[in-house]
């Protein structure tokens, strides 16, 4: 998963739902270790960007490579490598916190689970309630409970996608997840967050990209970028449209 | 075997969660003993003795095929609207898996709700419905109709009107699976030899093997935008 091939390829990548078009020939390529910040207004297609490397929604047309390999012949092996966070929990209420990383430690052929398992729910505070159902913790617990199943702890991704993964946690999740992001920051994992923060893109990201309209409409290394620049070129790009003042 | 170890996985989640909280499996035995329960009552008003054996098949299949719609219809509505789907889709494996994992939680859920409902059919209507030869025709349709209802459960579950559609879709696509069920199932209370009844059982094992194949084809394509 390193050398000179680019974690992520992109090229040509076109999406459409019936006559909408979501995304439009977009090129991109990120390499092993890159953190990419990507901003843009609501219905920018940030999302299906995600989803469409995540390998949960198939382009219309276009490629899609990790580590030079076809995400669309290969996407069974690649989701091995793909770790991915939205703002929903993708937990099952009715299991315990410990059978739903147990469940999802199987569906990863995952070894050494039980160790894996007690450290990730150590981590987010959440052994003492590991076999109360999922649907009796409070929302808070149970936003903790999907960042150990989506990240780190479960199956240690080389790809981080994150949707807006902030949307909906309360303070604690909130800063638990801040704590897992900057350690993605340091560790050398590709990361994609979409956000509409731009403090927080500017922050996190190496570098930065505006989706507008299906099209990467502006792209940028972080350094040297002041935030009062970024915003100039969010609101040049876009328009002003859906872009949240800190 | 890994893939094996994932089908199970997702079998073992379903069962679990249906363990603790008995919905689907409640929903479905009650269902099968009120459709058993209605036939009794209709067919103490217009049908008497042999002719009671002569629409007994029908009376359980319909028993059976509505307690499975029961079943299939939750099985990937849960998934979706708690959005586990997509955390199962991530995962590395064939999607294929979740289709045979799915259709295994559905089969076990059937044949326990089935062997709970022919004691109460051979109560109410006085046939001995407990020979091997039913049993395998059961367990036959059963599989059949799981199959063809995992595939359609998982189309349907995507769509804004999925409870209404499922059976909609489902009852003519599975109606020769029916039919083969009912007419295998009336030769062997009739007493007819099982050469007699072999063209219905092949068609139930032609039916069984058709729509795992038919799920390897398209399933990715299904629950995949």
């Amino acid at each position: 998963m390193s050398g000179e091939t680019p974690a992520v390829e992109i090229r040509a990548l076109s999406k459409t739902f019936g006559a909408q078009i979501a995304l439009r020939d977009l090129h991109l390529s990120l390499g092993q270790g890159e953190f990419l910040a990507l901003l843009g207004p609501n219905g920018a297609g940030k999302t299906t960007l995600i989803r469409i490397i995540a390998s949960l929604t198939r382009p219309t047309s276009g490629t899609v490579r990790l580590w030079g390999r076809d995400l669309s012949r290969e996407a069974t092996a690649l989701r091995r490598h793909i770790g991915y966070i939205s703002h929903l929990p993708l937990l099952y209420g009715d299991l315990t916190p410990e059978e739903n990383l147990r469940f999802f430690a199987r569906m990863y052929d995952l070894p050494d689970a039980r160790s894996h398992i007690d450290q990730a729910l150590d981590r987010v505070g959440l052994l003492a309630r590991r076999h109360d159902p999922v649907r009796t913790l409070s929302r808070g617990m149970v936003q903790r409970l999907a960042i150990a199943r989506a990240t780190l702890c479960v199956h240690d991704p080389a790809i981080m996608l994150l949707d807006e993964p902030y949307t909906g946690l309360d303070l604690q999740a909130a800063d638990m997840f801040s704590r897992v992001l900057q350690e993605l920051a340091l560790s050398q994992r590709t990361v994609v967050l979409t956000t509409h923060l731009l403090d927080q893109a500017l922050e996190m990201g190496d570098r930065i990209a505006i989706l507008c309209r299906g099209r990467i409409a502006w792209e940028g290394k972080r350094a040297g970028l002041q935030a009062a620049e970024l915003r100039e070129i969010y609101r040049e790009v876009t328009g002003g449209a859906g872009w949240t003042q800190p | 075997m890994s893939y094996l170890r994932k089908v199970v996985a997702i079998l073992w989640k379903d069962l679990v969660a249906e363990l603790r909280t008995k919905e689907m499996f409640s929903a479905m035995f009650v269902f099968a003993v009120l459709v058993v329960v209605t036939f009794t009552f209709a067919f103490d008003l217009r049908v008497t003795g042999e002719r009671v054996r002569q629409v007994a098949p029908g009376a359980l299949w319909v028993a059976f095929a509505f307690a499975g719609v029961l079943g299939l219809n939750r099985a990937f509505i849960l998934e979706r609207d708690r959005g586990c789907l997509e955390g199962l889709l991530l995962a590395p494996v064939d999607h294929t898996a979740i289709f045979f994992g799915k259709m295994a939680s559905t089969l076990v859920l059937m044949f326990v709700v089935e062997a709970l409902v022919l004691p109460v059919f051979t109560a109410f209507l006085g046939i001995d419905l407990f020979n091997g030869w039913l049993l395998l025709v059961v367990a036959l349709g059963t599989v059949g109709f799981a199959g063809v209802g995992t595939i359609l459960s998982a189309m349907t579950a995507q769509t804004r009107a999925r409870e209404v559609l499922l059976p909609i879709l489902l009852l003519p696509v599975a109606a020769p699976v029916l039919i083969a069920a009912v007419k295998a199932t009336a030769g062997i209370l009739d007493g007819l030899a099982v050469a007699e009844i072999g063209r219905w059982l092949r068609l139930l094992i032609a039916y069984d093997l058709i729509f795992p194949v038919v799920a390897v084809m398209t399933f990715d394509y299904i629950v995949r935008e």
